[in-house]
């Protein structure tokens, strides 16, 4: 079978997993430049599966998509140093304050002009907003089928690909066919690390906006075309500007609070009529619901 | 989420000498290998960078997913079945990280697919591998091996063979036999000539063979009939996929349980001879063991460097009294006097691997071109210091890893010696490196000469005539005080003129010769940077000391202990 074009989407996210107690700003939005900037932890699980995929099939070529501000192109050199063929970075001002619609939008329209692909493959979710939306997003606005909570790729061939999802209770196996889009679970295999060589070829590729002003790294990029990392900004993509950035982003933070969870506050509730509508009354009065 | 490269500052520290600018120079050839290969430096700045982060990738490994392993190869252990070894599962897991990430063949040069790497970032990468699993470490490291190949072996067979390996292949030297353990001059693998096929075949056995089931074999045979000393010796490339050796059985070993330890069986093996026949011992080993001794010293640091973090964190979680333990002074000293022999076997290790480098490097571009007299000058002098500089960091280094593993597990006290710690399983790996790859006592007998020449002596002046910051001016006249006292002592040992006498104190000596070197180092160390400046005070107070006893012991000792210490 020919090679696969897959589009790896993945974001830069502050690494929420070790916080301290500057992680939010007195706004309540999260505190970037106190947490270290990281690759998205399922969207390497996701990277590994498009690296598998690439084993598998010769002629396979990887491209890396994410939209973030210029340091984000840390995450596309990440993946050029594992394995990724190349990578583009969505930069405008224009994007930024996105929601996860504002996103998925801008992101279907920079996969639009890449056009040629058969499949997409991107983490489940980000640590930073936990949505799970982006992905299924921009399934639909592409129009094509998506498979999510993928855990393995079980199989592929020239027409379909056949997929362990992981659910609650279980695991199912799907099939699917191309172009398809597919979100990764954590619980899919780690990513692989870095490579020795592509590690040393890569380490100068760079971005147009991380060059500026360096006229080393502007001659080097122009002897090497690999080391171009491609950076398109809102004039390289079609698409309408009123569904991108803040103005397309309808969710609104209204308020964000600090919840320890503590094992005490647990309350075990039967299934009996009366308990159920105890612990319905009970939520409504403290506003988790309703 | 640990990365053993950039928790350990140590590395980098080592990694920035002085010397190694040379040192890449020579190895990159002035940078001219840039032009043809894509991920090679362009200059001395590009080659420091990368190796910084190859080395944070090989940190991450080690962190993330090797010392996680490690527990689990340790209880799991590989397997022999019909002749063949399965590795443990967390082994192929790390066999499978390290070959994704390409760190294979490192110091391999380009042409064959290496990353053309000097020994010294080499070596911090088996530093940290040992850290995380020091039996994990004899695989990977037996890469090591692919330099023999480099060195003797004809073009075609290096063509064959090293790209394989630094496709990921894994190796073993195969040297002992039940008959030929530190006498290897007894070796009995026959290997004989067949004219109608044109190649040579072994046959016989050989044990305690570290990874014997691996895919590209060196082995040491009998290729001359009737010889029974080691001019009859060769040296051989066994290929797995020919067939031919099988494995009867692994060893159920004390430590490092997930190097699998093979009693292979050569029948009618077909195998390519490796350089010049009759040079196996004599020529090839003694090669093959200057760099795997080095190995053993790197995985004697990793090993101690384990063992003292363990140490550290357990002492400072650890209440009694109402108070961490680690406010001790008994167990604060053990502690700071751990770190001290850690830094001092590691600044050792460092300055041997570049002795190694710079002497090895030349050698290899007198392939290409003719060395000016200078160089060829200068090839022979770091030669020299690397081979007297080798028993010290590999001899003196194992014996600080069982120390600092013994330690370790007195600072954990009643759990320590429960199977729940990790330090149980660093005192077992540990004891191994004082034993392999030449016992202390051997050594011991290569080291000696270096002692009895004067050779140590010129070394120490050499380092003492390096100017140091005013501070350290008492640290200075200390160490000095010791070298006048090691010069002494050796004077009055050659004074008997007699060989047995040597040999009785030729431990002590070359002791003392190491603890003055390791604290001249040391304090070059803290003259660069402050970090160092409590291990020096520390080792010299340990050394002073343990040198000053030694003194005492050879001082008061007469021919006639000769006598004393035969068994009778």
């Amino acid at each position: 079978m020919k090679g696969l074009k897959i589009i790896v989407l993945a974001k830069q996210v502050p690494d929420t997993r070790n916080i301290g107690k500057d992680a939010m700003k007195e706004d309540g939005t999260v505190n970037r430049a106190a947490l270290p900037a990281i690759f998205n932890p399922e969207d390497l699980n996701a990277l590994e599966q498009a690296l598998k995929l690439k084993e598998q099939f010769a002629g396979t070529e990887i491209t890396m998509l994410t939209m973030g501000p210029g340091r984000a192109n840390e995450i596309l050199r990440e993946g050029l140093y594992r394995g990724a063929d190349n990578g583009i970075l969505l930069t405008d001002r224009a994007f930024a304050g996105a929601d996860t619609l504002a996103t998925s939008y801008a992101l279907s329209c920079a996969i639009r002009r890449i056009k040629d692909f058969d499949v997409i493959i991107c983490g489940r979710q980000a640590i930073d907003g936990d949505t799970a939306q982006v992905g299924p997003q921009v399934a639909e606005k592409l129009d094509i089928p998506q498979i999510t909570y993928a855990e393995e790729i079980v199989s592929a061939d020239d027409k379909k690909i056949r997929i362990k999802r992981r659910l609650e209770r279980g695991v199912e196996i799907v099939e699917g066919s191309y172009p398809l889009l597919i979100t990764v679970n954590g619980s899919a295999d780690a990513c692989r690390p870095r490579n020795a060589k592509r590690l040393m070829k890569y380490k100068k590729a760079t971005g147009r906006s991380e060059r500026a002003g360096n006229e080393a790294l502007e001659q080097l990029a122009a002897q090497k075309p690999y080391l171009n990392i491609s950076e398109w900004t809102v004039n390289d993509i079609e698409c309408d500007p009123n569904q991108l950035g803040l103005a397309g982003s309808p969710t609104k933070v209204k308020q964000i609070e600090n919840i320890v969870f503590q094992a005490k506050e647990a309350k075990v509730f039967g299934s009996t009529d009366s308990e159920i509508d105890g612990l319905m009354k009970e939520l409504i009065a403290n506003h988790t619901i309703g | 989420m640990a990365n053993f490269y950039t928790d350990t500052p140590e590395l980098k520290f080592h990694l920035n000498h002085p010397l190694m600018k040379r040192i890449v120079e020579l190895k990159e050839r002035g940078y001219a290998n840039a032009a043809e290969f894509d991920f090679a430096p362009a200059d001395f700045d590009d080659a420091m960078d990368s190796y910084d982060k190859v080395l944070d990738v090989v940190g991450e490994i080690c962190g993330d997913i090797i010392a996680p392993n490690a527990e689990g190869v340790d209880h799991e252990g590989p397997v022999c079945a019909n002749g063949r070894v399965t590795y443990a599962s967390g082994t192929s897991v790390n066999l499978d990280a390290t070959r994704k990430a390409g760190l294979c063949g490192v110091n391999m040069p380009y042409r064959y697919g290496g990353l053309n790497f000097p020994t010294v970032p080499y070596l911090m990468a088996a530093d940290m591998v040992s850290r995380a699993d020091a039996g994990f470490e004899n695989l990977w490291g037996l890469q090591d091996c692919a330099e023999t190949i480099y060195e003797f072996a004809d073009d075609d067979q290096k063509q064959r063979y090293i790209p394989r390996i630094c496709q990921g292949e894994t190796m073993s030297m195969d040297l002992t036999e039940p008959d030929a353990g530190s006498d290897l001059q007894s070796v009995m693998l026959k290997a004989t000539f067949s004219e109608a096929d044109n190649c040579w075949y072994l046959n016989g056995v050989k044990r305690f063979i570290t990874n014997g089931d691996a895919d590209i074999h060196l082995v040491l045979a009998r290729s001359e009939e009737g010889t029974r000393d080691g001019r009859g010796l060769s040296m051989f490339i066994y290929d797995k996929r020919n067939g031919g050796v099988t494995v009867r059985r692994i060893e159920n070993k004390m430590g490092i349980k997930g190097s699998p330890t093979c009693e292979l069986v050569f029948r009618n093996a077909k195998a390519e001879l490796c350089g010049s026949r009759k040079l196996g011992l004599i020529k090839y080993v003694m090669s093959l063991m200057n760099g795997a001794r080095l190995g053993i010293a790197a995985q004697s640091v990793g090993l101690s460097q384990a063992a003292y973090n363990e140490a550290l964190s357990y002492a400072r979680d650890r209440e009694q009294f109402g108070h961490s333990i680690i406010e001790f002074s008994a167990i604060s000293e053990m502690l700071t006097t751990m770190k001290a022999k850690l830094d001092a076997n590691r600044t050792i290790l460092y300055e041997t691997a570049r002795f190694v480098d710079m002497y090895k490097t030349l050698e290899d571009i007198a392939k290409e071109r003719k060395l000016t007299p200078e160089e060829r000058n200068e090839c022979k002098e770091y030669n020299r210091k690397a081979d007297a500089f080798t028993p010290l960091a590999k001899g003196l280094g194992s014996e600080f890893a069982n120390q600092n593993a013994y330690d370790c597990i007195q600072v954990h006290g009643g759990s320590g010696f429960m199977k729940d710690y990790t330090c149980e399983r660093l005192y077992r790996d540990a004891r191994i490196t004082s034993i392999y790859e030449g016992t202390t006592q051997l050594q011991v007998v290569a080291a000696t000469r270096y002692a009895t020449t004067g050779f140590y002596l010129t070394m120490m002046k050499e380092y003492a005539a390096q100017p140091v910051s005013a501070d350290l001016k008492p640290m200075h006249d200390a160490i000095d005080r010791m070298t006048a006292e090691y010069e002494e002592t050796i004077a009055y040992v050659m004074g008997k003129e007699s060989q047995e006498f040597i040999e009785l104190h030729a431990r002590r000596m070359v002791e003392m010769a190491g603890y003055t070197i390791m604290a001249y180092l040391l304090m070059l160390d803290a003259n660069r940077d402050a970090m160092f400046r409590q291990s020096a005070e520390v080792f010299l107070k340990f050394a002073r000391t343990q040198n000053a006893l030694r003194a005492l012991f050879i001082k008061e000792s007469d021919v006639a202990d000769i006598d004393t210490f035969k068994v009778k």
